[in-house]
């Protein structure tokens, strides 16, 4: 369990690392957190010419507030995420979704553009970024583009990013009123990877009635399973527990989750299914609290 | 106050937690070399050429060996459980031939580091010839199957038979018959240290050194000696600090043999350090079972008789550990009931796996899963309470000693003492059964699905033949104890110096304990079997008798006093009534050579303890848990383990190595499994896919009850041993109490480990059904 001989890079800016990933490309591997990086390295399953390691390159870690988006470095530890309070009051489920990760030691080293990049679709960081209709922002020598997570996450460890990309910051719109979030997750231990997560969001109206809904999944596809057709179904009415029970049934009726040693296909299925209802009556209990906080704060 | 029975602090955590403790990986020597493991990827291959060119010609690789390099080298003998026949299934150090699992050992690299070691790895060619192989112990004994070994002529290498009475004819004559297939998984004993080892060789002396030895390193010595061609007296073993045993670590693995060959035959220091994936597919796997059992009851609920067929998955070649599971496994199935007929077969079966031995509890955690289970689906078809039927049926204290009609290591089970009924008592008064009865009555008209249930367990300790103790008083007064026990992370050095502190009137604190040097000890059997309590303290107490009866002769001289008229205090004596007519240790210990003429010379004397029979500690685990139906999830909610040693030496430890061996039971009831696939690859070779609890899969709350109310009479402080009890009985508590959860969903539980994907599974099944 020692990795192979590496160059190790450690650029001090974005430019010079840009330049870097622009001169070696497909033989660079990029050092965030280290968090799976590392093992990876280890266990000889990747084998870099170039490790670039990005802790001293300035100006990629922050939490910002711009254009009704909260706007993270890559570079942002996903503890300093955890406990921002500029999170959890603009983007609550990014909040709740921030303490299921691993542990906290994995959280103190782990950053949100590691776990984007790495984009294991069994985590809880791109199931948040799609349920939310994030922008993922690139940067090369070459420039910028910003993809959006159905562009970004193309298949299983695969993203869009091409080989002299680096992924610098993740956007998530600001949360709208009235709106309730929840994510659930069953995993075999406190702190591994769930076998099944669920990002669910519900917004509500002054009377209650469902206007907008997202239900995103971890653990049933090489990428985060957005069920956006599912929870249209939502919209429109007083939201119900068998209104919820059928979305689970719909979201697992497109669904054919790979089975492994922890989980079948079938029991993948049967939580998403149980986890989806669970979360949207979670998010729309929230939701309906919030409308009524609203309406008290008013009187 | 006595030092006995006091949570003295532990005299290892000083340097533990100080940082100043050794472990294996941490030792160094200059010049050191670091060694890896070529090991098998093919569960049954024929083994063809190796070439090393490659290998040999990257910068820093010093020397890669094979089996070809070892010459005419023997094979690694069982230290236990010895069956003649099983001699062909003995695993030599290096495969020759053919390989049996994945994982064994085919070459061994030595480079200038670890990093360019497994760089040799990468570059190494082996050629393999794929065979068939048969992963499943269940098809291993079906004609056709590739056979392993050729010279046992199929894949049972020794079918074990217990008899008593004639349960044949009691079972037809039965009122009820309950029979059940019960199976426990393969999983294995988790150290947070890996196995490591440094091995040393002086050509001019011709001394070989080893570092990093465990458990039984007297033992090891000789083995390595024979192996070797080597004199014993020219090897010396030395422990270092040992971060946990489990019956894994410690056994004579192939490592132990090509670390001091290598160093012996290139004149250098060379240090192995196993990582986490060898660890899992190298050290003993252990606990696969199947059992098919039967229990009969008379018309009072009464148990006539007990039968059971069962079968224990080997792996790949028998290592030291024999057959000596599946012996237990059958000595103790009884348990603590009272059983007059009782038969087991026991076959034990050979498989392309990593080889197994013994793993904390070994064949009483699956033995009382098995039973433990039976009870309760007997209880259920007799429609009696689990409780009611366990009390029917326990022997009780004035049965004591009992023959339970089997035997293993050599000696029949005969319990020594024990008053079962009280010790399921304060199991339930720990776990405040009653009110949990309630509770689970409340959540089920709520839709929750709570479950109660027990697991009753008699376990084994203080196996023998024997333990030496040496205690001594230096120069400078100083009290010294030389145990043969060995430290596996127990607080054997605190127990041993709590012992010795009674005897000589000195604080705990003040001894030094030496163990596990061979130097330094000349004799001793190890640590292992909780043994150490009531095996090796014994040794060492009745080693301070003699020191202390000497301390007496040799101040009595000096003070001109009888020995009766004699105080020893705080390492002096002094004269009753005259605190200064006194004479320290210190002097004592000088005036001690040659001291007396009558007196053997010197303040130190040595003890062999012997423990021809072992002692039977028993006890309860009770579960409290949660059943999420929806996601097949399990919590445990409350847990209570009331466990009677005789007598605790150190409370402190004995709840600490209940709570931790609990964690491992856990582990074995919910989560731990060694998972292969059909052809032999092992798919759980990271801890991202064998799981060991922590400390959040714990129960919310967990009472430890010590009982002492049955000290044994096999040794002079009436103490049993703790190690394994904490263990054992959790499998069949936890199981028992999702059984009970769950049976108004009509669902059986059969086997573990009890994932929430096999739940759910159930569940479904169940549902489906009805």
């Amino acid at each position: 369990m020692k990795p192979p001989r590496f160059d190790y890079l450690i650029p001090r800016s974005l430019d010079e690392a840009l330049g870097v990933l622009a001169q070696h490309g497909e033989d660079a591997k990029v050092l965030a957190g280290g968090q799976s990086l590392v093992p990876l390295l280890n266990f000889r399953l990747v084998r870099p010419a170039h490790l670039l390691d990005l802790n001293d390159v300035a100006g990629l870690a922050g939490i910002r507030v711009d254009d009704g988006h909260l706007t993270i470095g890559a570079m942002t530890r996903q503890r300093a995420v955890e406990t921002s309070a500029l999170v959890r009051e603009r983007c609550p489920l990014l909040a709740e979704a921030m303490p299921q990760i691993g542990h906290v030691q994995i959280r103190n080293r782990g950053t949100i553009g590691g776990s984007l990049a790495h984009a294991d679709p069994a985590a809880e960081l791109p199931a948040v970024v799609a349920a939310l209709d994030g922008e993922l922002v690139l940067r090369s020598a070459r420039g910028e583009r910003v993809l959006t997570p159905d562009r970004y996450f193309v298949a299983y460890l695969t993203t869009a990013a091409e080989p002299d990309e680096l992924l610098v910051e993740v956007r998530v719109p600001v949360t709208p009123p009235r709106t309730g979030v929840a994510f659930l997750e069953v995993s075999r231990r406190h702190g591994d990877f769930a076998l099944v997560g669920v990002a669910a969001t519900v917004t509500v109206d002054e009377a209650g009635v469902c206007t907008a809904g997202a239900l995103a999944l971890t653990g049933v596809g090489p990428t985060p399973v957005v069920a956006r057709d599912a929870v249209r179904t939502l919209v429109g009415a007083r939201p119900t527990p068998a209104a919820f029970e059928e979305v689970g049934r719909r979201v697992v009726a497109g669904l054919r989750p790979d089975g492994d040693l922890h989980a079948s296909s079938e029991y993948r299925a049967q939580l998403a299914r149980v986890l989806s209802a669970r979360a949207l009556a979670r998010a729309a209990e929230r939701a309906a609290a919030g409308a009524e906080r609203a309406k008290s704060d008013r009187r | 106050m006595p030092a006995i029975g006091r949570s003295v602090r532990r005299l290892e955590d000083r340097r533990l937690l100080t940082g100043r403790g050794k472990y294996a990986a941490d030792f160094r020597l200059p010049g050191l070399l670091h060694g890896a493991v070529l090991r098998s990827p093919h569960a049954h291959a024929r083994l063809g050429e190796i070439r090393s060119k490659a290998a040999l010609a990257l910068p820093g690789v010093v020397a890669v060996v094979t089996f070809d390099d070892l010459g005419d080298v023997g094979r690694i003998p069982t230290r236990l459980g010895h069956q003649a026949g099983n001699v062909v299934c003995l695993q030599r150090p290096l495969a020759s031939e053919k390989v049996r699992y994945v994982g064994e050992p085919v070459a061994f690299v030595v480079a200038e580091s670890r990093y360019l070691a497994e760089d040799a790895l990468d570059v190494m060619e082996v050629d393999y010839e794929p065979l068939p192989a048969v992963a499943d112990a269940r098809r291993s004994v079906e004609a056709g199957t590739p056979v392993l070994h050729d010279a046992v002529g199929g894949n049972v290498a020794t079918t074990l038979h217990t008899r008593k009475g004639d349960a044949t004819a009691a079972m037809a004559a039965a009122h009820v018959r309950v029979r059940e297939r019960l199976a426990v998984q393969r999983h294995t004993g988790i150290p947070m240290e890996t196995r490591g080892l440094t091995a040393a060789f002086d050509a001019g002396t011709g001394m070989l050194r080893l570092w990093g030895v465990a458990k039984i390193p007297h033992f090891n010595r000789r083995v390595l000696a024979d192996l070797l061609g080597h004199p014993e007296h020219l090897i010396q073993f030395t422990e270092l600090e040992v971060g946990g045993g489990f019956g894994v670590r410690g056994e004579f693995y192939p490592e132990d043999f090509l670390v001091p060959w290598s160093a012996k035959r290139l004149g250098r220091p060379v240090q192995w350090i196993e990582d986490r994936r060898e660890h899992l597919m190298a050290a003993n796997h252990s606990r696969q079972q199947y059992h098919d059992v039967e229990i009969g009851f008379d018309r009072d609920g009464r148990i006539v008789a007990l039968v059971d067929h069962f079968m224990v998955d080997l792996g790949g070649y028998i290592r030291t550990h024999g057959v000596v599971v599946p012996e237990l496994t059958a000595a103790l199935l009884p348990g603590p009931y009272r059983i007059p007929h009782y038969t087991a077969e026991a076959r034990c079966v050979l498989t392309n796996k990593t080889p197994t031995g013994t793993y904390r509890g070994p064949g009483r955690y699956e033995g009382t899963f098995v039973r433990e289970r039976l009870m309760d689906i007997a209880a259920r078809k007799l429609g009696v309470d689990p409780l009611e039927l366990r009390r029917r049926n326990f022997i009780t204290p004035d049965e004591m000693p009992y023959d339970v009609g089997g035997g293993a290591l050599a000696q029949r089970t005969v319990y020594d003492c024990g008053d079962y009924a009280s010790a399921l008592d304060k199991a339930l008064a720990a776990l405040d059964y009653e009110s949990a009865r309630r509770e689970q009555a409340e959540a089920r008209r709520q839709g929750r699905s709570i479950g109660i249930g027990v697991g009753f367990l008699v376990e084994k300790a203080g196996l023998g033949p024997w333990e030496y103790a040496r205690v001594e008083i230096d120069a400078t007064g100083h009290v010294v104890v030389y145990s043969g026990v060995a430290s596996v992370g127990q607080g054997i050095e605190t127990t041993l110096a709590q012992v010795c502190a009674d005897e000589l009137n000195v604080s705990p604190e003040k001894i030094t304990v030496v163990h596990g040097d061979s130097a330094r000890v000349p004799f001793g059997v190890g640590g292992f079997a909780s043994r150490g309590a009531s095996v090796a303290l014994p040794a060492a107490l009745e080693a301070a008798r003699k020191v202390r009866a000497k301390i007496f002769r040799v101040a009595s001289t000096l003070l001109e006093a009888a020995a009766d008229d004699l105080v020893l205090d705080d390492g002096a004596v002094h004269v009753r009534g005259v605190p200064d007519r006194r004479v320290t240790f210190r002097e004592l210990a000088r005036a001690a050579v040659p001291g007396p003429p009558d007196m053997e010379p010197g303040l130190y004397a040595a003890h062999f303890f012997e423990a021809p029979m072992m002692t039977y500690p028993y006890g309860c685990h009770a579960a409290v848990v949660e059943v999420d139906v929806a996601t097949g999830t399990v919590k445990i909610l409350k847990y209570a383990i009331a466990y009677d040693i005789g007598k605790a030496i150190n409370p402190m430890i004995v709840e600490g190595q209940l709570v931790g061996a609990l964690a491992q039971g856990i582990g074995g009831a919910l989560l731990e499994e060694l998972v292969y696939d059909e052809q032999g690859q092992l798919l759980t070779t990271t801890f991202m896919e064998y799981l060991v609890p922590t400390v959040m899969e714990m129960p919310e709350s967990t009472e430890v009850r010590i009982l002492e109310e049955t000290p044994t009479p096999l040794n002079p402080l009436g103490v049993k041993g703790a190690g394994e009890g904490g263990s054992s009985g959790c499998g069949a508590a936890v199981a028992n109490a999702v059984a009970d959860a769950l049976a108004p969903l009509g669902v059986s539980i059969t086997a573990l480990p009890l994932s929430p994907d096999r739940l759910s599974a159930l569940i479904r099944a169940a549902g489906d059904s009805r």
